[in-house]
């Protein structure tokens, strides 16, 4: 209504709206992506094609079960995560997450019917142009998944395990699943990557192969065989190296599965290393997501592209994305990812365009330096550990409060071993980076040993880090899953910093 | 550019076969919170799914993580008072259970159970698994008028909306071919003579040739005159009236009320009339329900005088039968109804009474119902009634079946006792 008496800064301001109300529409959706877009592009956000999809709530729920994919083999967790999401969205104990995003090409965002265009736009921003260029830019995913392929992978996992039942009996299949699945986090490579061979690179190998083969022909004249010392015999293991990828080691040398059961075994692992870069960049991906989202949004303002009713659901919504409650806080869970990523990408074009003195101290190259340059390196170079390592600024530390906690089992009490002072930064910032180590999260457990010539059990080892056990229950119902998979005995051996054995995990004989 | 895709319209239901996965997994454990919540619902209330709880220790989905003790530190925000060096008291069991405090417990109770819902169907499937509705029998009624429509073919007649559109082009064009094939057959001769005229070294008649072509073309245009579907052509979906057998139950209720029964006696009884009144609907399409409560005389009423009006007297469980064959006479043709009797009682009755019951169920009830079940709810020594029930049961194995309820806890055992599937029966008939 351009006829409208209500009092406006600016008639152009106010003719450049592209809503009044909060209703959405598909015409609405696509106006303000293109304005987005136009924004994102400003800022240089690189992103994969965006396919948006909207959806309804039950889809929404249907979508969170099976990990947010939108097609999936079917397990019974699935079903689990699915009841279990229901009964609380029922009985209004959890609300839904406005944004779903898949690491796709194109990138494939769901927006919910529900929501209102603030929230579409807000999730547009934050989806399609923030987690978007993020897995398009940052160096993890870049190395370690194939954007383009992954629908396509899932959708032949779904029909292969689909295919399985069918001729081998759910049950058979849930066995084997169950216990991929319990060494999901143990079946990534966090290391190597090989990449796609060049038509060269095969060409060597083949020759390779070709001439291996020859020797072995060879090998055949030669009769005699050569006696191995006892003594190499103990020694020498297998592996040659621990190897730390247990589902790759159990699909390709467990001695009695089937071939479907190792393609199975093959699937899990190729999802699970899919995920890997996720579980790294929980930090840095939300955080960048919510960076570009306020900053696009915010920038839609300036321009007079959305009113202030808009701008304040807006920033609603925003706060409650970013609300850290205090440790003692009863809604305190851990330190909330957004807020931690959002803060300090802020404070990292802070620090560039505003330094202090003491950022000129901490942060030599950064203070002064163009800002958009500075967030992008980031983005691009980091996982949340080192990123944690390298941009946590006093000030941030400051301003949330962060203190360190030191649980010693041999003291009888819990000691703060450094707050948010002069003293206490580096430790501070040294310690919350470590926490977003996976391997220090997570149990580093390997393959040190398989009895080849002997009864082919299988022995596990757990280094331990900083004397920390594994939990008991939990560890044995998977040596069963791993049993299952391997068939022959398995063991589980903890050892500490000095290679000395300190517990071990071992299946009862069955009677 | 960005695309954007509706996908509200396809399909809700994504999860329904992980949600079977699931339950299919735990299935003992879902069936035993089914038998738990049936003893809390009332006889009315059939129509409603339930919540399920089921421990949650069963269904963990183990990863290895680190267990308590060692080493290590985290980082908390939101610190007000800590100064390094500061040292605090451990929680006591390392701040998962609390220390007893009302938000930590709530919390630690949620971590123990697993809820979720199912609907009623899945909830009388569990209740009723492996039981099954003996001599069950479909019987047609005569004056029936339930009709299903069942294809039946194609007819050349009928109304345009049951065309069917592929048989009637699959028959315009068989038709096409047949009128068409002398014409073609002489066009592909002229067509074949065309070609060696022009192929041929030898001088050609240039008029021969023109005479051909004109041929052909007539020959073309003539064919093109053939319609491309004809009325003869069309054929219609034929439809056939099927009468419907439809299945119908009716199920007595009979129900000692006299001075003895008191009124948990009752409730435990409404208990086990229920769960036949849902098993009877699982299994027809209409189920009709008979309340017929008596002491020393019998009398039809309702559901809420069933169990909650008292009345003093004697019992003569004689009376109530001789009513229900009376009705049964009246109302439900045994040729049309399948007819289950359920008595629950306390076992006591006079003295002089108990072989006339033996009597009219033997030569009157028997013949005409398809299963009689009576249910003793009672923890004293049994009476001549249930002794002379179980001759009977003895004589009719199949037809006839008794069993003792002592407390709450036996009701849905001794349902399932009494429903049981018998595999020796099913092969017999």
């Amino acid at each position: 209504m351009p006829e409208a008496k209500s009092p406006v800064k600016k008639t152009a301001k106010k003719d450049r709206l592209l809503s009044k109300d909060s209703e959405w529409t598909f015409e609405l959706l696509e106006v303000y992506d293109r304005e987005l877009a136009r924004l994102a592009e400003k800022y240089r956000l690189d992103t994969y094609p965006n396919q948006i999809e909207v959806i309804s709530s039950e889809q929404m729920l249907d979508a969170y079960s099976s990990v947010g994919m939108p097609l999936m083999y079917n397990h019974w967790s699935y079903g689990k995560t699915f009841l279990s999401n229901q009964q609380n969205y029922m009985q209004g104990r959890m609300g839904l997450a406005y944004e779903i995003v898949i690491n796709s090409n194109p990138c494939i965002a769901y927006l919910m019917e529900e929501n209102s265009m603030p929230m579409q736009a807000l999730v547009i921003a934050h989806a399609c142009y923030g987690h978007n260029s993020f897995f398009k830019g940052n160096y993890l995913f870049r190395q370690w998944t194939d954007a383009s392929a992954i629908i396509d992978y899932l959708l032949f996992a779904k029909s292969y395990i689909a295919n399985c039942e069918e001729k081998h009996g759910i049950t058979a299949v849930e066995e084997v699943l169950d216990a991929c699945h319990a060494l999901m986090n143990q079946g990534v490579n966090r290391y190597v990557r090989t990449t796609p061979l060049s038509a060269e690179q095969e060409k060597a190998r083949s020759q390779e192969r070709e001439e291996y083969i020859q020797r072995n022909l060879n090998d055949l004249w030669r009769t005699i065989p050569i006696k191995e010392s006892e003594k190499e015999k103990k020694t020498r293991r297998f592996p040659k190296d621990p190897e730390e990828n247990l589902l790759y080691f159990i699909e390709k040398n467990a001695p009695l599965l089937e071939t479907w059961q190792r393609e199975i075994i093959r699937i899990v692992r190729k999802v699970a290393q899919y995920f890997y870069p996720q579980r790294q960049t929980q930090v840095m991906n939300e955080g960048w997501a919510t960076f570009w989202h306020y900053h696009l949004m915010h920038d839609m303002y300036d321009e007079g592209l959305i009113t202030e009713g808009f701008i304040m659901e807006f920033l609603h919504s925003h706060s409650s994305v970013v609300f850290q409650p205090d440790f003692d806080d009863p809604r305190y869970s851990g330190i909330n990812p957004y807020t931690l990523g959002f803060n300090i990408f802020r404070d990292i074009r802070r620090i560039c365009e505003n330094p202090t003195d003491e950022d000129r101290e901490w942060f030599p190259e950064l203070a002064g330096s163009d800002w958009l340059d500075a967030v992008h390196f980031a983005m691009e170079n980091f996982k949340d550990e080192g990123f944690i390592l390298q941009y946590l600024s006093p000030k941030v530390m400051r301003d949330m409060h962060l203190f360190s906690i030191d649980d010693n089992e041999i003291n009888a009490y819990l000691e703060v071993d450094a707050i948010h002072n002069d003293s206490g930064y580096r430790q501070l910032r040294e310690n919350l980076a470590a926490q977003y180590n996976l391997g220090n999260r997570e149990p580093n457990i390997q393959v040190y040993n398989v009895d080849v010539r002997g009864d082919r059990s299988l022995t596990l080892r757990h280094y331990m880090h900083k004397g920390r056990p594994l939990d008991e229950g939990s560890s044995m119902e998977i040596i069963k899953h791993i049993h299952r998979l391997w068939g022959f005995d398995v063991k589980l051996e903890s050892v500490d910093e000095e290679n000395v054995i300190q517990h071990t995990h071992k299946l009862a004989k069955e009677q | 550019m960005s695309i954007i895709i509706d996908r509200r319209l396809n399909g809700k239901k994504k999860s329904t076969v992980n949600r079977q996965r699931f339950l299919r997994r735990y299935r003992g454990l879902v069936k035993e919170a089914v038998q738990n919540a049936v003893d809390q619902r009332s006889i009315t209330d059939v129509e409603s799914g339930s919540n399920i709880t089921i421990p949650k220790k069963d269904l963990n989905e183990p990863v290895f993580h680190h267990g308590k003790g060692g080493h290590h530190g985290h980082v908390h925000p939101g610190n007000k008072e800590f100064n390094q060096g500061d040292r605090i008291a451990r929680p006591p069991g390392g701040g998962g259970q609390g220390s007893g405090e009302g938000q930590a417990s709530d919390s630690g109770e949620g971590a123990d159970e697993f809820a979720f819902q199912i609907n009623r169907d899945e909830f009388l499937e569990y209740l009723f698994d492996d039981l099954a509705l003996p001599n069950l029998v479909r019987k047609e009624l005569k004056d029936s008028t339930d009709y299903k429509l069942k294809r039946a073919g194609f007819t050349t007649a009928g109304s345009p909306d049951r065309l069917n559109v592929v048989r009637s082009l699959r028959a315009a064009h068989a038709r096409r071919i047949a009128l068409s094939g002398k014409d073609r057959k002489v066009i592909r001769t002229l067509k074949r003579e065309l070609r060696e005229m022009e192929v041929s070294p030898d001088e050609v008649d240039q008029q021969e040739i023109r005479r051909i072509r004109e041929e052909i073309n007539v020959l073309n245009k003539k064919l093109k005159r053939l319609p491309f579907i004809d009325d003869f052509d069309l054929r219609f979906n034929n439809m056939s009236k099927v009468p419907q057998p439809s299945s119908k139950a009716v199920m007595f209720c009979v129900m000692d009320v006299s001075g003895s029964m008191t009124r948990e006696i009752k409730d435990m009884a409404k208990r086990f009339f229920l769960l036949l009144y849902l098993f009877l609907e699982r299994n027809y399409e209409a189920v009709e329900v008979v309340f017929i409560r008596h002491h020393s005389e019998a009398r039809e009423c309702d559901e809420n005088d069933f169990f909650y009006a008292r009345e003093t007297g004697g019992t003569v469980v004689s009376s109530a039968l001789r009513l229900t064959d009376e009705i049964i006479s009246e109302r439900y043709s045994p040729n049309d109804w399948n007819i289950y009797i359920a008595q629950a009682s306390d076992g006591d009755n006079w003295e002089a009474d108990s072989s006339k019951c033996h009597d009219i169920i033997l030569k009157k009830l028997l013949p005409v119902c398809q299963y009689y079940s009576y249910v003793e709810i009672t923890d004293r020594h049994h009476q001549n009634l249930w002794h002379e029930y179980k001759s009977i049961e003895k004589e009719h194995p199949g037809h006839f079946a008794m069993q003792q309820i002592r407390s709450h806890a036996d009701i849905y055992p001794t349902f399932r006792r009494l429903f049981e599937k018998k595999e020796a029966s099913h092969a017999g008939s």
